[in-house]
């Protein structure tokens, strides 16, 4: 969430350009804040700095060798170059090493159009045979070694692990063991068999996970994945709309991913100024209710103790005249309005003036205290 | 929040929730963040990570009790003895900011007068606090640079809660623990928009912006904008309308968006009131206990069906925006507009933009608050003009009471309204888990929620369950002098011994059949926290 920066000012170089940025900040925060960019597979803005993907890797003057952008803090006169054949030749051998260990599967892979590996890989041409000698051979040689071939994993209901699809990054671990402090995950085993999985590998349940999905949201592949979004559509293929949390009162803001006038996923608004991206179990999961089939969806009018389905000209109707009944009967204090601290400023003030002028009473609550 | 109100001058949190990131000491008091507010609950993990020393207020071993430095297990219901004996401890040390009392406080002497009678030996009695505890608490909270008191529903769900806040102002007041950065106090809102609801007006004795209604030149403005006669007197209070729908004296009601019959105490006299009432109308937008008793149920729109804002715990303002059409095909706001035109007050708006416009005319705080300025990040209130930025911190320069200062309130212990006995041994603290919502009529209705959390169970403690020979999951029976539901028992160390807990999730063990009808004589707000009940094995 975000590191404390002080508010002293410092001058650095990047790609011969003069930058002023605030002290405390990483090289690759710096750039980013001048839209330079630099690629990142491990980086996430809520964690803290990492260094663990060697993709963000700059020159900087005075360095023999090139340094993770993401765990060097910046320093007055600093000069660094983002771009350089050596720069492209290390991340192309560290993406070889990655891909080396990682199924193709991206035609019908849930994370496609939306992969951060996919979109690295495309960026750096994954193509290397025949473009880049050297490449190639690393890839064909020395990198086509054993890869994983474990099943995917559906134990729980909100969180699919495909472990294939690992990069080791160690997102998920860190979001969990440090920014949720659950705990529920970390890097098991040893070498080649390291997976970020529970204790002993047991399934995901109550007993040792929260079920916030904060570990999807920062996964840049489709290790894990929302299960109930997956199949329902590309990204790309869906609106996001931003909005604000309808439960607690933290007020968190998200995006509504819209298909077909359907909500089928929640997804993180690294913007917002309360949650910065992070969610809860309701706030990621909990919107199932939107499309429930018991929404009420039509007017109903109890007769003789049961309710009939009514338009909303005939009960809109039968409300108004009884209310002016029972208003002309027995006087404007005897009727008055519940307001819902569940609903929007807007509404809980239409209400409050619709009982002090269509009622004219003053007997108007809301349940803010329940 | 109306203690918050007496005390400071507003009823609402202090900072923003970001600072707590950087607080030295966070003293949190009557919440579980992680259940109930686990996006805050970050924010405060961050600031634990960062070394901030932690003082828990809590009966129940939470999360954040057990990581606690101080972790005080106060008996329910002894919130203002466990505040006056902290105040006491810091004063007879000398550990007070003098400074700050003499500049922006009023009534110390009172306050000092007071809390004289809350020496150790009594509030350890009151509380069941160990005394070295309530002194570590004591040094700890005063000698910090930035602290922060956080509480929820702890402190208010009980008879005394207005007063419990109060007390929380009083500790804050006498450390001058307030007005700067990452240092105030943070109250946590229950639902989304209680500090909007608040805010805008559906109240009895006031009008939006919490306007008296009870003065001539507020009635005047509102008057002149509304083109009617406002009445001067105060209207009833939400429990004072069902009490009187009892009597046979109140005819109408429409509720919007509201569970009374399941999420109201003692439900028996609630759902008594909801029968004789004349008329009822409920809109929701599913199915709920209280829709059981309308005359009229009109269909209400999700939060993903209409534009709108919402004002959360630290008075940000923020866009609700419409993803899909209303399924019924009107939004809320709509219903309302249309329902009034149809009683004779026509009421037009092309979007909710609009009636945002006309609240920043007649509320100063959401005075400079337009769609316009809020659509890439909310904004805090007060924000009285359309060139301010809004507020992070209140009351930097001055209390917003006559004077400008902040006012010391002497209070006695009173307790729970209803105490443990023979017939009755256990306290029963009621509250939410992180998994569910309120009535549970949302997160019931969410397949996965309900896979992992698929009913209800009693938290109790190993002690009390082999006292009563209860196994773990087996069933019991939780009665009160009010009601009876029977549930699975969970043992957990989470409950001390004495006291059980239940949520109020799930319609098929309604908690709040056994709830007490005690309230907060000044808010209405019921005392869920705590009513005596027993448990038998079945």
């Amino acid at each position: 969430m975000g590191t404390t920066i002080s508010g002293k000012l410092v001058t650095i170089k990047v790609n011969n350009s003069v930058l002023s940025c605030q002290s405390g900040k990483t090289v690759l925060e710096a750039c980013r804040d001048a839209n330079i960019k630099i690629p990142t597979l491990c980086y996430d803005k809520r964690l803290e700095p990492y260094g663990g993907c060697r993709l963000c890797l700059v020159e900087v003057k005075g360095f023999s060798k090139p340094l993770s952008s993401c765990t060097t803090p910046i320093e007055e006169g600093m000069e660094i170059i983002t771009e350089s054949d050596e720069l492209t030749r290390l991340r192309k051998t560290s993406l070889a090493l990655i891909l080396s260990n990682h199924p193709f599967d991206c035609p019908h892979c849930e994370k496609t159009g939306d992969c951060q590996l996919q979109d690295i890989a495309y960026e750096y041409g994954c193509d290397w045979e025949g473009s880049n000698g050297r490449d190639a051979q690393l890839i064909s040689s020395t990198l086509n070694g054993e890869k994983w071939d474990l099943p995917r994993r559906d134990d729980n209901p909100f969180i699919t692990f495909e472990p294939n699809k690992c990069i080791l990054c160690a997102r998920c671990t860190r979001i969990c063991n440090h920014v949720v402090m659950a705990g529920t995950i970390d890097i098991t085993g040893k070498g080649f068999d390291s997976l970020p999985d529970t204790a002993f590998r047991r399934p995901r349940s109550l007993e040792n996970c929260e079920f916030c999905g904060q570990c999807v949201s920062t996964c840049p592949t489709a290790a894990l994945t929302d299960r109930q979004g997956r199949g329902k559509g590309r990204k790309y293929q869906m609106k996001q709309v931003k909005t604000t949390c309808t439960y607690c009162g933290t007020g968190c803001n998200f995006f509504l991913n819209v298909k077909n006038n359907k909500v089928v996923k929640v997804t993180s608004d690294y913007d917002a100024p309360v949650n910065r991206g992070n969610l809860c179990i309701k706030g990621r999961y909990g919107y199932d209710f939107i499309h429930s089939k018991d929404r009420i969806q039509t007017p109903l009018i109890k007769r003789n103790g049961k309710f009939y389905e009514a338009t909303w000209d005939e009960a809109l109707g039968l409300v108004a005249s009884k209310f002016r009944e029972l208003i002309d009967k027995y006087g404007p204090g005897t009727v008055g309005g519940f307001s819902s601290s569940r609903c929007t400023n807007e509404e809980n003030y239409l209400l409050s003036k619709f009982v002090r002028c269509a009622v004219g009473s003053n007997n108007v609550d809301n349940c803010a205290r329940v | 929040m109306a203690g918050l109100a007496t005390s400071l001058g507003a009823g609402a949190s202090t900072n923003s929730l970001s600072q707590m990131a950087d607080m030295d000491l966070l003293f949190l008091f009557g919440s579980n963040p992680n259940e109930g507010h686990p996006i805050i609950s970050l924010w405060l993990k961050k600031g634990l990570r960062n070394g901030a020393k932690l003082i828990v207020g809590d009966p129940r071993k939470t999360w954040m009790a057990r990581r606690a430095d101080v972790w005080l297990n106060l008996k329910p219901g002894s919130n203002i003895a466990m505040l006056n004996g902290i105040v006491n401890v810091i004063l007879e040390n000398g550990w007070e900011n003098r400074e700050f009392i003499a500049k922006r406080t009023e009534g110390f002497e009172e306050l000092k007068a007071k809390v004289r009678e809350y020496d150790l030996d009594r509030v350890e009695t009151l509380t069941g606090v160990a005394k070295e505890n309530i002194i570590e608490a004591a040094r700890l909270y005063s000698h910090a640079k930035k602290a922060m008191v956080v509480y929820g529903l702890g402190v208010t769900e009980h008879q005394t809660g207005t007063e419990n806040c109060i007390a929380i102002a009083n500790l804050a007041l006498v450390c001058g623990h307030l007005g700067k950065p990452s240092t105030g106090i943070m109250a946590l809102r229950g639902q989304n928009n209680v500090q909007g609801a608040s805010d805008l007006g559906p109240l009895p004795a006031t009008l939006p912006g919490y306007q008296s209604v009870a003065l001539p030149e507020v009635r005047e403005k509102f008057e002149k904008a509304w083109g009617v006669k406002i009445d001067p007197k105060p209207g009833l209070k939400s429990v004072e309308m069902l009490d009187e729908c009892r009597r046979g004296n109140f005819k109408g009601i429409f509720i919007l968006g509201e569970d009374p019959a399941q999420t109201d105490p003692d439900l028996h006299h609630v759902r008594g009131a909801l029968e004789a009432v004349e008329f009822l109308v409920v809109q929701d937008i599913l199915p709920t206990e209280t829709t059981n008793f309308a005359d009229v149920i009109l269909p209400g729109a999700s939060f993903a069906e209409k534009d709108g804002t919402f004002t959360n715990g630290e008075r940000r303002v923020q866009r609700v925006r419409k993803a899909i059409e209303p399924l019924a095909g009107m939004a809320d706001w709509e219903v309302i507009c249309k329902l009034s035109t149809l009683m004779g007050y026509p009421m037009h708006y092309n979007h909710p933009s609009e009636i945002m416009d006309e609240i920043a005319s007649l509320v100063r705080i959401y005075g400079g608050i337009n769609y316009a300025r809020i659509e890439k990040q909310g904004i805090q209130w007060p924000c009285p003009t359309k060139d301010h930025p809004g507020t992070t911190t209140l009351y930097t320069d001055l209390f917003s009471r006559p004077g400008g200062l902040a006012k010391f309130i002497a209070l006695d212990h009173k307790g729970s309204g209803e105490l443990p006995d023979k017939e009755y041994p256990y306290v029963l603290i009621t509250g939410r888990i992180r998994e569910h919502y309120n009535n549970g009529s949302m997160t019931g209705r969410c397949s996965g929620i309900v896979e992992i959390v698929p009913e209800e169970l009693l938290e109790i403690s190993a002690e009390d369950a082999s006292a009563l020979g209860i196994g773990h999951l087996e069933q019991v029976s939780v009665s009160s002098r009010r009601g009876e539901i029977k549930v699975k028992a969970k043992i957990t160390d989470r409950s001390q011994p004495g006291n059980v807990f239940l949520t109020f999730h799930h319609r098929n063990a309604l908690s709040n059949l056994l709830t007490s009808g005690f309230r907060d004589p000044i808010t209405g707000t019921p005392e869920y926290k705590s009513c005596a009940v027993r448990i038998d094995k079945l």
